[in-house]
């Protein structure tokens, strides 16, 4: 069992890197919106611009 | 919405009930109004605002936009633009107040108006491609911000974004309060870096405390023990010691004030069981709970992160309407050029050109031209004033119906309108705070659980001092009220949401706990009991006249003209000539050979006969604004205008009553118009209504009677005028409704984004639900705390219950919060 004392340090070293990690991310304002990103990624940049000029179904 | 449109009725209120189903416009999607149908064209449009945007996409083509996924859009909505030039945002001193710059690139917050769906974000993030020298372009669509950065190097550039924003159909505002979103921003990402950290402890301590429960029934080697139970503690400590600090400061702030707050029991609970924690750990025998501190911690701070989240997008969303007076004046400079110029720093005496349409933005004398001056916004009179040369006319009142030149008195913060808007943030300062319910009941919790753990002491004491003392240290932290701080935060932020979805943005939990208590509720009149609008409300005489009278109107701009023209929207109009209008009087011009005029009975070159004449008598006495119709000088039909009132409104008053609410009015109109207004919906209501009714209040005397009223009780102001601004404030809950001027939506501590009387109704019918349950979970949480006072006092407590018990009070409540229906959401 004595590999624990040896364990442990470790995994709490990866929790705290993933802490920091996240610290990163919100000091960067990549939290301020979150409404957003999830709508831009729905949205089509290579949708072809000029088929669309026909007047909608009526 | 805008208030410089509020003359203009809105493409949608054009439309009228078409005779062939309805064609959509190419752009929105809004029914297109008949009289705009362009027979044989490919495409319609419901205004020039679709058409403008229309064009502008095709040129740049940009069509794909009509193909981006929509997300949850709001209705159709026709495109705002508004044709402006935004010459004043390449102001250098303008500029600075609104944006930075590091040199070679400046960036700048611009709130855009008619943000409403998922393509909105696709097109406004086109920007750059449209616009040479724009370097980036993100919306945040929740909060309906635009952060755009732009190269420095051309001084014009800053306005034809604004412009290239404004044709897209998204007229942006310059965000000004910068610095305060930064503030909130900042503490926004401290409180979710507390949470974050909290969460983290609470994740590895119970990953400790599950070995330690599987080697309590294990025979664990005392070592390993040992050394699990202190790197429990060192995972507890940042919890316990830096995100804990919220509870802290909010205990330190009741014990300073000695009022009740909820965070004192808490941080009692955190502060004790991390102590008697650290000391078992360091005697090396005893229990310990880090698992459930830690949790506990995590929980709370993320139900308050989540309220306060909410909360803040009611306050932006509220506070994201046009500013109550425009940033920019057109200054007439010596030679006669028209200069723009910003509005605060127009100096004594300057003149001023204020087209038709537009906001004034100084306080001043008419120097030149004849027009009407809607001034509802600051003193609540519904109907417009005429003003001439030598009229006084106030910064944020709008020009309606002609050119005008104005002598400037007073600018910027010397205005009435920022006068009204000081004492509007004095009244917010000096409101007395509502003693929130989980606060009450916290005083007792708190009495309660010192009084149990003494209790468990005395009963403990024949076992020994230490055990005694074990006992009570244990109760003191299994009682913890995890639940009960649980309770209101997790209902709150449930309710807002709900809320904000049914289109009623409430700015705190205060507010909803105030409106679930009966009390007064005085209503301003304009907008909220009647349409707003004036129109057509009676048609006494020969109606044969209808084509005459609208070819007449249709040439004027005046709101009754515009009226009129609306009712008779399907009347054909005929070539006038010779037309005449006089203000304050009427109009009249030749139509179809004869000489037509529609003009106040006072006007009217013949006498009238006696049905004319009663005709004006009753509409005068019923508060209408009666209107004669002259054909070849004789008197053929007398038309009366007037404010109708709400369709829904006579219901939802009487429910509200019979929810125990008292009504009143408090207006700035006329105690005529008041007067008339109360006998129609008593009328139709078929009982009193109304305990009280006052015309003619002053912002001041609102301000007073409500302080008045408050100081005996509950208190609702429901109002959409800047006149209403310091009532709203003062009040136990403000209501600002759809439409509403900036500094009512500032004001005010719900904002709903409809109009009428029926959002007030939904509102406490609402908050009544939420706070029921707020007390359900209250009820929970104090059960699962006397089942632990319980064991306790039978000495059976241990970690492992507390671990059990802690969690289960917090999911019950969670699950209640999250699952009840309190407000109607997309009615």
């Amino acid at each position: 069992m004595s590999v624990l004392f040896v364990a442990v340090p470790i995994a709490v070293l990866l929790a705290a890197s993933g802490l920091v990690a996240f610290v990163w991310a919100t000091r960067r304002g990549q939290l301020d919106d979150l409404e957003t990103p999830p709508l831009r990624m729905l949205l089509d940049d290579d949708a072809p611009p000029v088929e669309t000029v026909s007047p909608p179904p009526r | 919405m805008l208030h410089t449109e509020s003359f203009a009725p809105t493409p949608a209120a054009l439309a009228q009930p078409a005779l062939v189903p309805p064609i959509e416009c190419r752009h929105c999607g809004s029914p297109v109004p008949g009289m705009l149908l362009e027979p044989g064209a490919e495409q319609q449009f419901c205004c020039a605002g679709c058409r403008s945007v229309f064009q502008m996409l095709h040129a740049h083509e940009l069509e794909s936009y009509y193909q981006q996924p929509r997300g949850d859009a709001d209705a159709p909505q026709p495109a705002l633009t508004t044709g402006r030039d935004y010459t004043e945002l390449n102001d250098p001193a303008f500029l600075d107040s609104f944006s930075s710059t590091n040199g070679a690139e400046r960036s700048a917050e611009l709130l855009l108006e008619g943000v409403h769906c998922a393509a909105c974000v696709w097109l406004v993030e086109k920007l750059p491609g449209l616009v040479p020298g724009v370097t980036s372009c993100r919306l945040d669509y929740a909060r309906r911000v635009a952060h755009v950065s732009w190269a420095e190097h051309s001084p014009e550039l800053p306005a034809r974004i604004a412009q290239t924003l404004d044709r897209l159909g998204y007229p942006p505002h310059p965000y000004r309060s910068g610095s305060r979103a930064e503030i909130e921003r900042r503490e926004d990402r401290a409180l979710l870096l507390r949470v974050a950290v909290a969460g983290a402890c609470a994740g590895n301590s119970m990953l400790f405390a599950l070995a330690l429960y599987a080697g309590a029934f294990s025979d664990m080697d005392p070592a390993l023990l040992g050394y699990f139970r202190i790197w429990s503690v060192l995972v507890a400590l940042p919890a316990v010691l830096w995100s804990a600090q919220v509870f802290y400061r909010g205990a330190w702030a009741a014990l300073r004030t000695r009022s009740a707050h909820m965070d004192l029991p808490l941080s009692l609970g955190i502060v004790l069981a991390a102590l008697s924690g650290t000391l078992n750990v360091a005697r090396g025998h005893g229990d310990i709970y880090f698992d459930s501190l830690t949790m506990l911690i995590f929980v709370l701070l993320s139900a308050r992160y989540l309220q306060g989240a909410q909360q803040r997008r009611a306050e932006q969303r509220a506070g994201s309407a046009q500013a109550l007076t425009p940033h920019t004046a057109r200054r007439i400079a010596e030679g006669g050029a028209v200069q723009v110029v910003p509005a605060e720093s127009v100096p004594e005496g300057a003149q001023i050109e204020v087209l038709a349409g537009e906001v004034i933005p100084v306080d001043g004398q008419v120097v030149a031209g004849q027009s009407a001056v809607d001034r509802g916004w600051l003193t609540g009179e519904s109907q417009p004033e005429a003003v001439s040369p030598g009229s006084s006319v106030l910064a944020g009142t709008t020009n309606l119906a002609a050119r005008l030149v104005v002598r400037s008195e007073q600018s910027g913060s010397a205005t009435r309108a920022a006068r009204i808007l000081r004492e509007v943030e004095h009244a917010a300062l000096h409101r007395a705070p509502i003693a929130l319910l989980a606060d009450r009941v916290s005083a007792y919790f708190l009495v309660g659980v010192l009084g149990a753990s003494l209790l468990a002491f005395l009963i403990w004491l024949p076992a020994g001092i230490a055990t005694a003392f074990e006992t009570a240290i244990a109760l003191l932290v299994v009682t913890c009220p995890c639940g009960l701080a649980l309770a209101t935060p997790l209902a709150v932020s449930s309710a807002l949401a709900q809320a904000a979805r049914a289109g009623l943005l409430i700015k705190g939990g205060a507010s909803l706990e105030a409106l679930a208590r009966p009390g007064w509720i005085a209503f301003d009149k304009t907008g909220t009991l009647t349409e707003g609008q004036l129109s057509l409300t009676e048609w006494i005489g020969d109606e044969s006249v209808q084509p005459l009278v609208k070819s007449l109107e249709a040439q004027s701009a005046h709101p009754i003209a515009r009226a009129l023209v609306q009712a008779l929207a399907g009347v054909e109009a005929l070539a006038v000539v010779d037309f005449e209008q006089r203000q304050g009087v009427g109009v009249s011009g030749l139509v179809a050979g004869q000489r037509v005029s529609v003009s106040a009975p006072h006007a009217v070159p013949v006498p009238l006969p006696e049905w004319a004449h009663n005709a004006v008598e009753r509409l005068s006495r019923a508060a209408q604004t009666p209107s004669v119709v002259c054909v070849a000088g004789e008197v053929r039909a007398v038309l009366g205008l007037g404010d109708p009132i709400r369709p829904d409104a006579v219901a939802t008053l009487l429910r509200l009553r019979g929810l125990g609410h008292r009504l009143g009015i408090l207006s700035g109109d006329r105690q005529q118009v008041v007067d008339a207004l109360v006998e129609r919906l008593e009328q139709a209501a078929g009982s009193r209504l109304f305990e009280l009714w006052r015309g003619e209040q002053s912002p001041e005397q609102k301000l007073a009677w409500v302080e008045q009223t408050r100081a005996r009780g509950n208190v609702f102001m429901v109002g959409d005028g800047v006149n209403d601004a310091g009532a709203l404030a003062a009040a136990s809950v403000g209501i600002a409704v759809h439409g509403g001027a900036e500094a009512s939506l500032q004001a005010a501590h719900v904002f709903a984004a409809r109009s009428g009387v029926l959002p007030v109704l939904e509102l406490v019918e609402g908050a009544r639900r939420a706070l029921d349950v707020i007390r359900t979970n209250l009820a929970f949480s104090l059960v699962y705390n006397l089942l632990a006072v319980g064991l306790t006092l039978s000495g059976h407590i241990t970690p492992i219950w507390a671990a059990i018990i802690m969690p289960a009070s917090s999911l019950s409540v969670v699950a209640h919060s999250y699952r009840r229906r309190m407000f109607r959401s997309g009615s």
